[in-house]
């Protein structure tokens, strides 16, 4: 459903996760796409990307945008207002929207829609950074990430504070469906893609997006990089269904996490010397973070 | 250097120690700079959420006794105009830096326009005082920068600094002047005890003292209309007491805050009308007619709002006809005609998110000497471009 030629650079985990997102389902999809690389990329004028209804209205929005989408359907859908359609499959919406449009200034926007029980989906593709503006700091860069307004230099070592959980702070929402994804392991992403739409009322799945401008690191690596945080346990796969948790995929192994964050430039100077506490701090989140989720599937 | 650089260089130059934004092309580099060099002068640079945000967090700090810096375009603007209200009405002091870019909307993200000239002026609900200020070179950017900060404490109100994404991404020769040059104008503090301090005195001057949060005095600070100690009032004297009194700061001080260049006006038989950008456009066009011995001259407002009227007025009432220059549909044009009566008045539009060519003015005016442009009486001509 998404069309080959869209702009988006050699190695972008975004194009990956868009093609397989609307693979995942057989439904009439409509998807609303906040500004950012995606939206940019797919609709260079004159052409799309998008083989489906597509809506880019701001940057802050698309949660509330695809909310009144979703609204107006049900409610022309209940008045037998619709016009007869040869799929009689029930239309169902996405809203997509980058780290930035997500995590900050589309917060407000996608917790009213959660809160409000809008049946839809909305799929976050963290990046970590606001690539398409330059690569500025989001609350999803990582600790450490060196952006051009959490610099490394003199003064500070890159961003120095952690992340924020979205996904814990959807799953506070208590909405049907939560998980986490990576394109890297794309049957476990589908499989959610597909779950999420098949849940009454809101679904919300973050997905690593692997940016090979904004992290230095080699297009031809990107897929590596979605399987290597992932086997680094730096984004663990789980899912929150009704309630429910559960880890989607366990490492045998679980690799160092430097093995994650050395091919990585915006990670290059916690390789210095000087720095090595940076690195054993990532650690020992990551350790903690990992500890806490093996606990929490035990309950 | 870019146009977006020297801001924030003459920022840090008028005492700026404090920066909260967000980012949107064109305007980013400003944070980026920001971020690298703030923190090496002891300042503070924060990248907020959003920009309402960042509008929320410059107001704070200003409130703190820091003189205070945010940068945007389009979108963001529009998403900064209920705090700028507030910082009008709660007379806190700080600089807006917007970079145009075409809208509405998303818009054309990396093309310069000058369509928010009106949002400046407008953009916030209410009747309320604005000082713009909109350079047309680097190293009148550099000085119309560190003006702004100065305006924003003199006045105790928001100032917002127009930029395009021509200027402020463009690269030229900029003189940075020595520190020595410049004149830094801080906020006046009150010369009186923490108890008989009125921080909106309505009755003994137009700009009360303002007090920092951290020194010793407490007051009370609202968007709600409030009497001279700070408090809400409804009472009808006190609110339009107040709200005459914000209003008069910049319309009785207007002759200390207007500036303008007038360039070979005297002998002009055609004048253009013409502001950041687009300026530099016709400045070109009127090189090329003088050559050819048309005789055109340029007015050109630096502070767009107040808008300098009478001076406008008294330069080009002499000439055959008055061009105006904008890349927008025609904003200010309608600005100009509220002063101009008998000059003939020609507006040279353009909103592609390319520049005004010089010699798409160079033939308008050109068609209008030779008597191709018929003008009715006080009409005003629309050229699209
Ligand atoms: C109100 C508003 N503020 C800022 C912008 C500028 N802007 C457009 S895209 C973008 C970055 C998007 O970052 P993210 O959501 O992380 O997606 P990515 O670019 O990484 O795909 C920004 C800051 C805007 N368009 N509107």
């Amino acid at each position: 459903m998404v069309a080959p030629g869209h702009r988006l650079c050699t190695g972008c985990g975004a194009g990956v996760i868009i093609r397989q997102m609307l693979m995942s389902t057989d439904y009439p999809i409509v998807v609303s796409n906040a500004t950012g690389c995606v939206e940019v990329c797919t609709s260079v004028y004159p052409y799309t990307a998008w083989r489906v209804p597509w809506i880019h209205n701001g940057f802050e929005n698309a949660a509330a945008t695809i909310s009144g989408v979703e609204a107006a359907y049900k409610s022309m859908k209940r008045r037998g207002d619709l016009p007869a359609r040869k799929n009689d499959k029930p239309i169902k919406f996405i809203a997509l929207g980058g780290d930035g449009g997500t995590y900050d200034i589309g917060l407000q926007s996608l917790s009213g829609a959660l809160e409000r029980g809008h049946d839809f989906l909305y799929i976050c593709y963290d990046n970590g950074a606001y690539m398409n503006t330059g690569i500025q700091r989001s609350s999803a860069s990582p600790f450490g990430a060196n952006t051009t307004t959490s610099p490394a230099g003199v003064m500070i070592q890159g961003k120095q504070e952690e992340r924020k959980d979205l996904t814990a702070i959807a799953a506070a929402h208590n909405i049907p469906y939560v998980a986490t994804a990576s394109p890297g392991y794309y049957m476990d992403f589908t499989r959610k893609v597909s779950k999420a739409l098949e849940a009454k009322g809101p679904a919300f799945i973050n997905v690593l997006s692997v940016c090979p401008l904004g992290w230095k690191s080699e297009p031809e690596e990107s897929q590596v990089l979605a399987r290597l945080g992932v086997e680094t346990c730096f984004w663990p796969l789980f899912e929150i269904e009704n309630g429910k948790f559960r880890l989607t995929f366990r490492p045998n192994v679980k690799k160092p996490v430097v093995e994650y964050l050395k091919r990585q430039g915006r990670f290059g100077h916690l390789f210095k010397a000087g720095n090595e506490h940076m690195l054993a701090h990532i650690q020992q989140r990551v350790d903690e973070e990992w500890g806490r989720l093996l606990e929490r599937e035990k309950k | 250097m870019s146009g977006n650089a020297v801001i924030a260089e003459a920022a840090i130059a008028a005492g700026c120690r404090f920066y909260a934004g967000y980012p949107i092309t064109p305007s980013s580099e400003i944070a980026a700079v920001m971020a690298e060099e703030l923190p090496k002068v002891g300042g503070v640079f924060i990248q907020m959420e959003d920009e309402i945000a960042s509008m929320g967090a410059i107001i704070g700090a200003s409130l703190g006794g820091m003189k205070a810096l945010t940068a945007t375009s389009g979108p963001g603007f529009s998403l900064k105009q209920e705090n700028l209200g507030f910082a009008c009405m709660a007379e806190v002091p700080c600089v807006v830096v917007n970079v145009m870019r075409g809208g509405p909307s998303t818009g054309l993200p990396t093309l310069p326009a000058q369509g928010d000239v009106m949002q400046a002026r407008w953009g916030t609900h209410g009747d309320h005082p604005i000082i713009a200020l909109y350079p047309a070179d680097l190293t009148e950017m550099y000085w119309q920068t560190v003006r702004a900060f100065n305006l924003a404490e003199k006045y105790r109100t928001p100032v917002i600094l127009l930029s395009d994404e021509l200027l402020g991404h463009m690269s030229e020769r900029v003189e940075i002047p020595d520190a020595s040059e410049l004149t830094i104008i801080d906020r006046r503090k009150p010369d009186v005890a923490p108890d008989q301090y009125l921080p909106y005195d309505v009755k003994t001057e137009l700009v009360p003292p303002m007090a920092n949060f951290f020194e010793g005095y407490r007051y009370h600070v609202t968007g709600l209309t409030h009497d001279e100690t700070g408090f809400p009032t409804e009472d009808p004297d006190l609110a339009e007491a107040q709200l005459r009194r914000l209003m008069l700061k910049v319309s009785a001080n207007a002759d200390d805050i207007m500036e303008w260049e007038e360039d070979g006006l005297a002998d002009a038989e055609v004048a253009i009308f013409a502001y950041g950008a687009a300026a530099r456009s016709a400045r070109a066009a009127i090189a090329e007619l003088r050559a050819a011995g048309i005789k055109v001259g340029l007015f050109r407002p630096i502070t767009i709002w107040p808008f300098p009227e009478a001076a406008l007025v008294k330069a080009v009432s002499h000439a055959k006809a008055l061009f105006v220059v904008e890349m927008n549909m025609g904003q200010m044009i309608r600005e100009v005609e509220r002063g101009i009566r008998d000059v003939p008045i020609v507006g040279i539009h353009k909103v592609s998110g390319q520049p005004i060519d010089p010699e798409e003015i160079v033939l308008t005016v050109r068609e209008f000497l030779e008597g191709k442009v018929t003008l009715p009486q006080k009409a005003v001509y629309q050229m699209s471009v």
